[in-house]
């Protein structure tokens, strides 16, 4: 069994999901992890997808279903042992100030130096507020004060407000 | 409910919006019998009565850094314990305990949504306007949840710093 990844970008209409899952369940595949969106009103969704289907038949059967012109598909093999575990302590990090460019990249490139992996992200604009939350997992040998420091430090240098905390751990 | 001393007329003032830098600023204590704290306490009042959905204002959302806020959940669905219409100075939070998730907005970031925890037990002690008389608040649900979040705006925070992760975020659907 292979695990391929399905990504489907573009235009939104009523139907895409089905359009696309029945594709695959048409061809022995059974989604795992999907996420699905809509930025700036265009339709977003990643599935992974088990399946004994080979790539290039699974591409033949998604593709009749989309006006090339409206949607992208694109279909990749994904190594089934490459899968990053929940390693670490669970933070979030919030960010917010006036729209510039490179806050998300100026705000991750500090988590990266440090070894810590984001593992969710939300961003938004709206009338004029930039808005970043990014939930990442920190392991055990990773300085968090040092990582705590260069996170303030270097939201200080963009002018915007972040604040780098450990994540509400679920009561069950 | 709390009886709050007279107060002036108040005037209804513009509400700053993030990143307004005053509302990432913490605020200072002041003395809630100078008269420019009363005239204050009275135009949170009059802003937050005019403001559809306005439960709570702090003052550093009109642009003062002072430890002063106006509350009113009377009549929120979500409330239990209400205390009416209200102006502190100076609160501190005493107690607060039993933390739960909940759906805040604000005036302040009107383009968005969050899920925030916060205590549904709170005891706040805080003065009244005019009199500087000492107050102990203790609440719950929805009117504890307000009270925290107002708080933060003195301390310098907007729910945004708060929410629980990358999907507790949302684009705000009601204005109400």
């Amino acid at each position: 069994m292979g695990l391929l990844a399905v990504i489907v970008i573009g235009h939104d209409r009523p139907g895409i999901i089905a359009d696309a899952t029945e594709a695959l369940a048409a061809t022995g595949g059974n989604l795992e992890d999907s996420s699905m969106t809509l930025l700036r009103g265009h339709f977003v969704m990643s599935l992974v997808v088990r399946t004994q289907t080979a790539k290039s038949d699974v591409e033949a059967a998604l593709r009749p279903r989309f006006d090339a012109h409206e949607l992208d598909v694109v279909v990749m093999e994904l190594d089934d042992s490459s899968a990053a575990g929940g390693q670490g302590e669970s933070f979030v990090l919030s960010v917010h100030g006036a729209d510039q460019v490179g806050i998300v990249a100026a705000m991750t490139r500090v988590l990266a130096d440090h070894g810590a992996n984001i593992t969710d992200l939300t961003t938004r604009l709206a009338g004029g507020l930039y808005l970043l939350v990014a939930e990442a997992q920190v392991p055990a040998s990773v300085d968090g004060e040092a990582l705590a420091a260069a996170v303030e430090a270097k939201a200080a240098e963009l002018g915007v407000e972040a604040r780098w905390r450990a994540a509400d751990t679920d009561l069950l | 409910m709390i009886v709050m001393p007279p107060l002036p007329d108040g005037r209804v003032l513009p509400v700053l919006r993030a990143p307004e830098p005053v509302l990432s600023a913490p605020c200072t204590p002041v003395d809630p019998a100078d008269p420019a704290v009363v005239q204050l306490a009275a135009d949170l009042l009059a802003t937050q009565r005019v403001s559809p959905g306005c439960v709570g204002l702090a003052a550093n959302q009109v642009g003062v850094s002072w430890r002063v806020f106006s509350l009113d959940v009377t009549t929120h669905p979500k409330a239990r314990i209400t205390h009416g219409e209200f102006v502190v100075v100076n609160p501190v939070i005493e107690a607060a305990t039993r933390n739960e998730k909940g759906r805040e907005g604000c005036m302040s970031v009107p383009d968005f949504t969050g899920d925030v925890k916060r205590a549904t037990r709170l005891t706040l002690r805080a003065q009244l306007p005019v009199t500087g008389a000492e107050i102990l608040i203790e609440t719950d649900a929805f009117e504890a949840r307000a009270i925290q979040h107002e708080v933060d705006h003195l301390d310098g925070f907007v729910f945004i710093d708060r929410v629980a992760g990358a999907h507790a975020i949302y684009p705000r659907q009601t204005y109400l």
